[in-house]
Parts: structure tokens; sequence; C-alpha cells
């Protein structure tokens, strides 16, 4: 792998200045009728992130889990640029970017998506889909544009001869190598995947999973995963932030996250995990029922519906989320109690 | 096969059929090809195997390896291209092969049912899920109406759907995934059969929503007593659900046995390769290692074993014997030739734990 592709253009950070941080972020989508929603007086928006704050260092690799709905993925195309805030702001460095975002600050966010059968234009083959972008971001003078295509092939472990084919003479992990080649074409700080192999086989989720774990150690790239699979965060993630129904709940280094969970939320999540060692007890599933809809947000502790240990304090106030031990915070007002009452609250409940 | 690690908790609890003694479902040497524009794919090529009354089998392999088409065989619902070509499939000693649509039609409810991964287009949409479970005992058990209606309410109950009297007359875009898996539970559940097939019934949910639906599963088939053939591509999950478990690879079955004897200890090459690129929860690896190169293609498989072009212990007697599935000590087959080179490969995974 020699050749590598440089970062983009260079901007000073601080050191111990976050990379990228979003500060009290919301998204919100209306939804249905305004206008019946104002004469009844109600609201009809859907609050999809709802005052997310996350900070991404330079060369991290920080992990977004949580169930569907949760807003992970409403949150990764905020930071990517790709949907503009309700309110909060999204920070490079300690520069605010704005909501039209210029070329370079384009460039220095990149994403991989889910679905690489419907990410990439089928009309062009791989040489052209690399070419329009680089020519586009005046990556690479023109007439490198080739031997730089051919650069970023290998890097992603694809041969020369992918130039000139098209995505649908592609596997599915190929095409997602190529949905990453084209990620990294614009020497980018930040790369976004978006549950990256959850599309894939098993025995090829292993090669992509390892090549995004090679591509960060080599270029320096902050990595952030988007997965609902632990054990994929597990082995790619130093940090992991856990959200639930628009907010981040627990956020921790991944090995103190799994071995010390705070949060409810997060032992549920973790329980629930099938073991490949054990079989399935008799017991009560980890966490019952479905998440509550983001459009009726319950009031309080929005995990309280389905919270093994919620009280009557939960209903009223909206625990925020704060630091327990270093590196660690958790927004549950019975985190770290007394050395963790959440915990003895949990083997008094038998179910 | 039909001896397993199963205990009085997993065993069969409820009645048996009268004079039911054997397999459920027994698929002997089972072939379906599809007609393509490439040619005849052999999509399952010489499957066989045995799902004992009660008890849970897996079958997991990745996209193509066959699994689903054998399960759809079982059901008489291949896609309109593909055909049984030789083999059989005994239901309780009856085969469903030679079966015409009306005589099927008999046994799909009360007998036999199916539980497909993607629930939203399984279930009718324009049809109130009350409905859609009452539907099967009218049909097949002579219900009234009323006594239909009472009944799918009770599944309802059963399957965990809150305030089912309301949830009757509920069309199914007005649940979440994990309730519309439930009511194709109460669907499949609801004349009783004696065998459920699933059909990757938890890939398209959460893990926390999959976790209930296993267990509600395997409570549920506890209760009845009917068997499981559960398709999956997930190792962690049939390993939470299922007693047995066959490995699929090319339209071939290449190992069978005991759960946790075959993902924990595997016999073949390709079952090894499979759970080491797996990233698993409880260890942590330095390293994954995926299998090299691309499943075979079934139009014209390799010769000899069909996994040999991918595989790390390959020798010459690979490439040009066939490889059927062959008799281990304690109840496992495996297709390997030379499985025991599994055997220092899992000692050695082992030993650098």
């Amino acid at each position: 792998m020699t050749a590598a592709p440089a970062p983009a253009p260079a901007e000073t950070i601080a050191p111990g200045e976050p990379l990228l941080s979003a500060r009290g972020v919301s998204v919100r989508f209306p939804v249905g009728s305004q206008l019946a929603a104002r004469i009844r007086h109600e609201e009809n928006v859907l609050k999809a992130v709802d005052g997310v704050d996350l900070e991404i260092g330079r060369g991290e690799a920080l992990a977004l889990v949580g169930e569907s709905g949760s807003g992970k993925s409403t949150l990764a195309l905020t930071l990517a640029g790709l949907q503009p805030p309700s309110s909060g702001e999204i920070r490079y460095g300690s520069r605010k970017l704005p909501a039209r975002r210029s070329r370079a600050d384009q460039r220095r966010i990149q994403m991989v998506f889910q679905d690489p059968y419907s990410s990439l234009n089928p009309r062009l083959t791989v040489g052209g889909i690399l070419r329009e972008l680089l020519r586009v971001h005046h990556v690479v003078p023109r007439n490198e544009v080739e031997s730089y295509s051919k650069t970023l092939l290998n890097l992603v472990g694809l041969g020369e001869e992918a130039m000139a084919a098209y995505p649908r003479q592609f596997s599915g992990g190929q095409r997602q190598r190529v949905a990453i080649a084209r990620a990294l074409a614009l020497r980018p700080d930040v790369l976004i995947a978006d549950e990256p192999v959850s599309a894939l086989d098993v025995s090829v989720q292993a090669t992509i999973l390892n090549l995004l774990r090679d591509l960060r150690g080599e270029l320096g790239l902050s990595l952030l995963l988007i997965s609902h699979n632990l054990a994929v965060v597990r082995h790619l993630c130093s940090r992991v932030a856990v959200m639930y129904l628009g907010r981040i709940v627990e956020i921790a280094p991944t090995e103190q996250l799994f071995s010390s969970p705070q949060h409810p939320y997060t032992r549920s999540l973790l329980a629930a995990i099938p073991k490949l060692t054990e079989g399935m007890g008799d017991d009560a599933p980890a966490l019952r029922g479905d998440p509550p809809s983001p459009l009726a947000i319950p009031s309080g502790c929005r995990f309280r519906t389905r919270c093994p240990i919620a009280q009557e304090r939960c209903e009223r106030e909206d625990p925020v989320l704060e630091t327990g031990a270093p590196d660690h915070q958790v927004a549950c007002h019975f985190a770290f109690a007394d050395g963790g009452a959440a915990r003895e609250h949990e083997q008094e409940d038998p179910s | 096969m039909t001896e397993s690690g199963s205990t009085g908790s997993t065993g069969p609890a409820g009645p048996d059929q009268a004079g039911a003694t054997g397999p459920v479902l027994e698929v002997r040497d089972l072939h379906v090809q599809i007609t393509s524009r490439s040619g005849v794919v052999r999509a399952v090529d010489g499957v066989s195997l045995e799902v004992p009354r009660g008890e849970a089998m897996g079958l997991v392999g990745e996209s193509g390896s066959g699994k689903s088409m054998t399960l759809r065989a079982c059901l008489g619902v291949l896609p309109a291209e593909g055909k049984v070509t030789s083999g059989s499939i005994l239901l309780d000693g009856v085969d469903l092969v030679p079966m015409g649509q009306r005589d099927l039609n008999r046994i799909r409810g009360p007998k036999i049912s199916m539980i497909f991964q993607e629930p939203m287009s399984a279930l009718n949409p324009v049809v109130r899920v009350g409905s859609q479970i009452a539907e099967g005992p009218q049909v097949h058990l002579g219900y009234s109406r009323a006594k239909a209606k009472e009944r799918a309410i009770d599944l309802m109950r059963r399957v965990g759907i809150p305030d089912p009297e309301r949830r009757f007359r509920a069309y199914p875009h007005e649940f979440s995934g994990g309730m519309r898996q439930r009511v194709m539970i109460a669907i499949a559940l609801s004349c009783d059969p004696e065998i459920i097939l699933c059909d990757e019934p938890t890939t398209a949910l959460d893990v926390t929503i999959q976790d209930q639906i296993l267990r509600l599963l395997a409570r549920l088939c506890r209760d009845s007593g009917a068997s499981l053939v559960f398709v999956t591509h997930d190792l962690p999950v049939v390993a939470q659900i299922c007693q047995n478990v066959a490995v699929m690879y090319g339209g071939q079955i290449i190992e069978s046995g005991d759960v946790r004897d075959v993902l924990l200890d595997p016999r073949h090459p390709y079952t090894l390769g499979l759970v080491r690129s797996a990233p698993d929860f409880e260890y942590v690896r330095e390293s994954l290692v995926p299998i090299p190169g691309s499943p075979p293609s079934l139009v014209s498989p390799p010769a000899g074993c069909r996994f040999h072009p991918r595989c790390e212990f390959v020798e010459e007697d690979c490439k040009v014997t066939p490889t059927p599935l062959r008799p281990l000590p304690g109840g496992r087959a495996t297709a390997c030739l030379h499985w025991e080179r599994c055997l220092e490969a899992v000692a050695a995974d082992k030993a650098s734990q």
C-alpha cells in the first residue's frame, strides 16, 4: 500500500481539541398536516435527534449504536452536512460549519452507506465514478486522475481492471470496497460508515471490517461507525455512544461500556445479544415492548416506559448526560449511585 | 441426529400426534433446480435431513447456499422457475413432492406453516390482521366466524400483542416490525401445526426485538410441541434457539450435529471459516479471518468438494473425490475428507484466546 492519499488540505486544529463536534444538535421533521396541528394546538413534529452533543477526536474510532428509529443515521447525515440541523451547530475544530458547506468542507467528511447496490451509479464504470469526483473537486491534476484512481482501488484491495467495470459486475463486498474507495478519493479527515456491513454475508463482512480498520491505521482517519451489531462495534471502535429516541444516553470507552454499563438501556442492549456459547434460558426478554414513537416522546426520562428500574422521579425529571467516571457519561438518575445502585435494583427485580 | 443434548425442558412437552414416533419431517436426497438465463442452477443438490419431533433444527449458510430453497421446497412454494427434480420430502411419512396444490393446501396450516423474513410483504396489507389470523381456523379447522375470532384474539394475546380485542381490527401498517412478526407467528400457530418453517424471521429486527421474538418462538413451540426449522445466516441466533444445526454450502449440507458441538468445535473448514470470520461479541480477535474467494457457481459447481477452491486444507483428492456427508462419533456428520485438520486449527484458536 504505497502512495496512500494524504489528508485533505490541512487546517490547524489545536491539540486536544475535537476534530468534529456536534453541539446541542436537534433535527425535527414536520409530519402530517401542520395546519390541523396548529388548530388543535398540537405539535406534529418528529424529533429524530433531540439535543445531542458529540465529539470525535482526530484518528478516533467512535461507534453510534441504538435501535432503529433512535436517530443515529439522521445524526450521521447531519454531521456529514447532508441534513441541516433544526438547531445547534456542527463544528470542525473551533470553526462552525455553515448550513451550506464549501467544497473544501464537504471533502473533509465522507460517508459510506449501508447498501452498496443503491449507493453507486449503475450507469457509470468505477473509473467513471472516481473520475467525476476527482475532477469536480480538483483533488489531483487532470493528468494524474487515472493513476490516482488506480492507487485508490489498490488501497481498498481491488485490481486496476476494476476501472472499466460497472457496479453490477461486482459482488456485494466488492461494491462496498468501491464505495469506500469513492469516499477516500477526496482524502477526508472523517469517514462516516452507516451500517457498512449489515447487507453483506458473514464471510465478506470480515474483509470489509479488516479493511476499515487497516485504512484507519494507515491514513489516520477518524471513523464514525453506525451499527446495530455490537460485536462489530467491539471489534473496530475505541469509544461507543448509545442512542435512544434521539438522545445519547451513555457514552464511554468500548471495553468500559461493555464491562460496566451504567444505563439500564445499555444493559438491556448487551443482554439481548445472542451468544454462541450459551443457549437461551427460560427467562424474560432483556427488554420488553417496542420503543415509543418519536412523535410522542415520554415525559421525564424517555426510557422510563421500558425501564426495569423506573421510579416516580423518572417521570418528572429528564436526566442529563453526566460524567460519572473518567470519559464515561450517562443520562440516568441511578447511574453510578453508591457504586452502582442501579445494578442492585436489577438483581432485586426477578424479571 | 435424533440424539441431542436436549433435556426435559427443551424436549417435546405437548401431546404427540397419534401413532407418530419418527421424525416429523424427513428430507431425502432432495434436488431442486432453477432454470435461469445463464443455465440450470442446481440450487439444492442432494440434501437429506431429519427434524425430530418437538425439536428445533437450524439451517445456516450464506446467501445462495440453498437454505431458503430447501425450506420453500418443503412447503411447495418454490419460485415459478424452480422445480424439485428428485428426492422426497416426508411429512409424517407422507411424501409432499408428488402432491398437487389442492392437497398441499390441505396440509399448509394444520400440519406445516411458515414464518417469513419480511412480515410486511408476507401479510395482506388490505385485510385486518385479526381476519388474517382467523382465516386458517375457519378454513382448516371448520371454526365458525365467532369461534375463529375468539381463537385469533387468544393467539394475539399469547404472542404478546397488547390490547388484542382492539388490535384485532387493525391493519398491518399500523404495527411495528416486531408486532408484525408476532402477527406472522400467530398466523403460523393458528391451526396447531406439527412443524413451523422459519426463514430468517428476526433478520430485519433490532437486537432487543429479536431477543423478544426468539424467546416467544421457543416458548410457544415448547408449549405446543411443534418442531421448528430455523433458517438464518446468523450463527449466534441458531445457538440460541436450536438443538441441532446443519451447515449448507453450494446447495449441499456440509456439516451437521448438535448446535454447540458444530459451532464451537467445527469439523468442516467452511464452518470453521464462518465462525472465524464473524466478529464475536464474547471474544475480540486481533483480526478477523475472512474466507478467501467467493461462493461457487451452482450452474457448473466445482468437481469434488465444492469448497475446495477456497479451502485452506485442500489436498489433491478434494478436487476429484465426491464428498457426501459421512457420520462421525457423537451424532455428528461432516462432508470433509480431512476433517481431522480442523481439530488442530480449533485447538490453535483456543490456545490463542
